[in-house]
Parts: structure tokens; C-alpha cells; sequence
């Protein structure tokens, strides 16, 4: 809840009182929010605001991994998943985004 | 910012007017529909948030207050830990305490016990501590210069890894009666913390705890990550855990 309220808060704050019409956020599958309850959350809190009935797009990165031992990158569906050298010495270089892409407003 | 090309900086612009470049290139966002007009924001969910907890760790710097943010299960022994540590080093160290629960005043009520300052904050229905919470926590505590500041956030292993409160430094605390999976199924948490205690040693005796199996899923989450094992009731592998808080002190 208090992710979606944030994701209402940054809106406000970059866009004022205009009437948006439709959100895309970025929610990588390691970023440890669930977009389920985003979309639900999403509804209850935009009621009575600027954002109400606004269309809600979520873009889910795919969570991939450089290992930092031999250097392969690799997809990672979840944290816990080793590089196939046996490494867990991995740098993560997507799948944790957890932002407002764009926003569409009334002109 | 423009995800792009790089241009500029901070400031918003709307795609359907592409007058602030000056460049040739094509931008992969889409345009404006009739009446609408779509705005690239590129900004992280939790900026404010960010932004708050940037000027924590910077007013704790000035101080050179060492902020630790302890992060467990309910009933993980978050509050005996802070007791018996405030109880041992009380007189090296001085430490005040700043306690996350949804409900009630108990937790600061024992730590105020042991003699130490504390203050309570009820997040209600919220599940986490975030960095404004803290701010005002400070505010309310203030923690003298040269002190250690130990934030115990509402007992969640999901919600608190996401939100910076400015701490120094974060804990995952777990026990060996909650089952040597916790690091599986919240990775997350295992990913964000600095160091990992696992408490209650003095129960494995007594209760099916793979020790191996609790670090290797650790150390998937969080390669290289610290684990001490301690009891903060009989106070087994305790003094590690002191010296690890007097190795970050400024």
C-alpha cells in the first residue's frame, strides 16, 4: 500500500493538479513488490484524486545477473539462483526497477 | 530525464513536443493521443523517501552517531538483544533506541527499564518504518553526539528492506525457531542486510535446525554477507556482535 501511495505522491509532486489518464511503472521481478497488489492498492487509493480511473501499465524487467567469477551473464528468476560456474558472486543488472516511467495527462 | 539519449537532467518533458532536441535520434516512448499529452518521469517509486533518508544519514554523520537498523521476524528477540547489549555496554557506549510497532509502548517501556532513552513510534497500519518516521524519532530522542542510535523496525521480513531510513547500517536478525528457510523465502531482506545474527542458539539443541542450510541461503541471497550466531539470553557468541558495532562506530 504505502509503495502505490508513494508511486501517487511522486506523481503529484512532478505533475500538480493535472488530470492523468494513464500510469506506466517499471516493477522488476527481484524488486520485491507485488504487482498484484499494486494494481489493487492502485484503485483504492486513487479514489477521489487526480489519478482516478487512471489506465494502470506495469512493465516487469526480468531479473538478470553478471557473474562476478567467470563472467557469464545469466537470467535470474529469483535471488537465490547461481551462476552455472557455482558463483552466488553475482552483480545484479536488472530485474530490482522499481519506478514511474511516464505518465499520460489531459492536454 | 530522458531514458534515451541522457538529456535533460531532472526536468520533465512531454514527448509530444521533442523541441528540446536538438539531436537526431528516435525515441522509443510513445506520443501524444489526441487530448493527452504522455510525460517521461524516469523516477524511482520511493524518491521522496530517498531524498529523506539522504538527509538522516547526513544529519547523523554531523553528529557522528552510528545508526543500526535491526530488521527480524516478530519475535525474533529484537528487544532482548537491545536490552542485553544496552545492559552490557551501557557504560562504553551510549545508546538510545528508537522502537518501530504497529501497537502499544511495551517494547520502549523495556528498554527504557535497562535505563537507556527511547522512543516509540506506532505505525498504525503500516508495516515498515520509513525515513520521515525516523527524522521525527530524532527529533524527539536526540541522540547526543558521539552515540549509537539502535532502530528496531516493525517485526516484517518484507516491507522494511525497501525503505532507506539514512542508517549506517542495516541487521537481519533470525532465530533458530522460525526454520533455516528464512533466507529463501525473503531474499530480499537477506540481500539489504550488512550483517545477519542468527539468535537463540541455545534452543538447537532442542529444535530441527540445519545450521549449513540457513548460511547457504544466506549467502545466495547476499554473497559475502556476515553471520555471527549468538543468544541474546544466555549471551553465547554475544561479544562478536559488540565488536562488530564497535568496528562501525565513527
Amino acid at each position: 500500500m504505502s509503495i502505490t501511495q508513494s508511486v501517487i505522491q511522486a506523481i503529484w509532486d512532478r505533475m500538480g493538479d493535472a488530470q492523468v489518464c494513464r500510469v506506466c511503472l517499471e516493477i522488476g521481478t527481484l524488486s520485491g513488490v507485488v504487482v498484484d497488489s499494486v494494481r489493487f492498492c492502485f484503485e483504492v487509493v486513487t479514489q477521489g484524486t487526480t489519478l482516478e480511473g487512471a489506465a494502470l501499465e506495469i512493465i516487469q524487467p526480468t531479473g538478470k545477473a553478471r557473474c562476478r567469477d567467470c563472467g557469464a551473464e545469466f537470467v535470474l528468476n529469483d535471488l537465490l539462483v547461481l551462476c552455472e560456474c557455482g558463483s552466488a558472486n553475482r552483480e545484479l543488472l536488472a530485474g530490482e526497477e522499481l519506478k514511474i516511467r511516464e505518465v499520460e495527462v489531459m492536454a | 530525464m530522458c531514458a534515451t539519449c541522457g538529456c535533460s537532467g531532472d526536468t520533465i518533458f512531454e514527448t509530444n513536443e521533442h523541441d528540446h532536441h536538438e539531436h537526431d535520434h528516435e525515441h522509443g516512448h510513445s506520443h501524444s493521443h489526441s487530448g493527452t499529452r504522455t510525460v517521461t518521469l524516469e523516477q524511482a517509486v520511493l524518491a521522496r523517501n530517498d531524498a529523506l533518508a539522504e538527509r538522516n544519514r547526513k544529519w547523523l554523520a554531523e553528529r557522528s552517531i552510528l545508526a543500526v537498523n535491526l530488521m527480524s521476524s516478530p519475535g525474533a528477540g529484537k528487544t532482548t538483544l537491545l536490552e542485553r547489549t544496552i545492559r552490557e555496554l551501557g557504560a562504553e557506549l551510549q545508546v538510545s533506541v528508537i522502537e518501530g510497532d504497529q501497537e502499544t509502548v511495551l517494547d520502549a517501556d523495556r528498554i527504557r527499564a535497562t535505563g537507556a532513552p527511547a522512543v516509540q513510534i506506532n505505525t498504525g497500519s503500516g508495516c515498515h518504518l520509513d525515513a520521515k518516521m525516523l527524522a521525527g524519532g530524532l527529533e524527539t530522542l536526540e541522540p547526543p553526539v558521539g552515540s549509537v542510535v539502535l532502530i528496531e523496525n516493525v517485526g516484517n521480513l518484507v516491507c522494511p528492506a525497501l525503505f532507506d531510513l539514512g542508517e549506517q547500517a542495516r541487521v537481519v536478525i533470525t532465530s533458530v525457531t522460525e526454520g533455516a528457510e528464512k533466507p529463501r523465502k525473503y531474499p530480499q531482506m537477506f540481500r539489504a542486510a550488512d550483517l545477519v545474527l542468527l539468535n537463540k542458539i541455545d534452543l538447537l539443541p532442542y529444535v530441527q535446525f540445519d545450521v549449513d542450510d540457513f548460511l547457504d541461503g544466506a549467502r545466495r541471497a547476499n554473497p559475502g554477507v556476515e553471520v555471527l550466531q549468538l543468544s541474546a539470553t544466555t549471551g553465547e557468541g554475544i561479544a562478536d556482535w559488540y565488536g562488530w558495532l564497535r568496528a562501525r562506530l565513527p
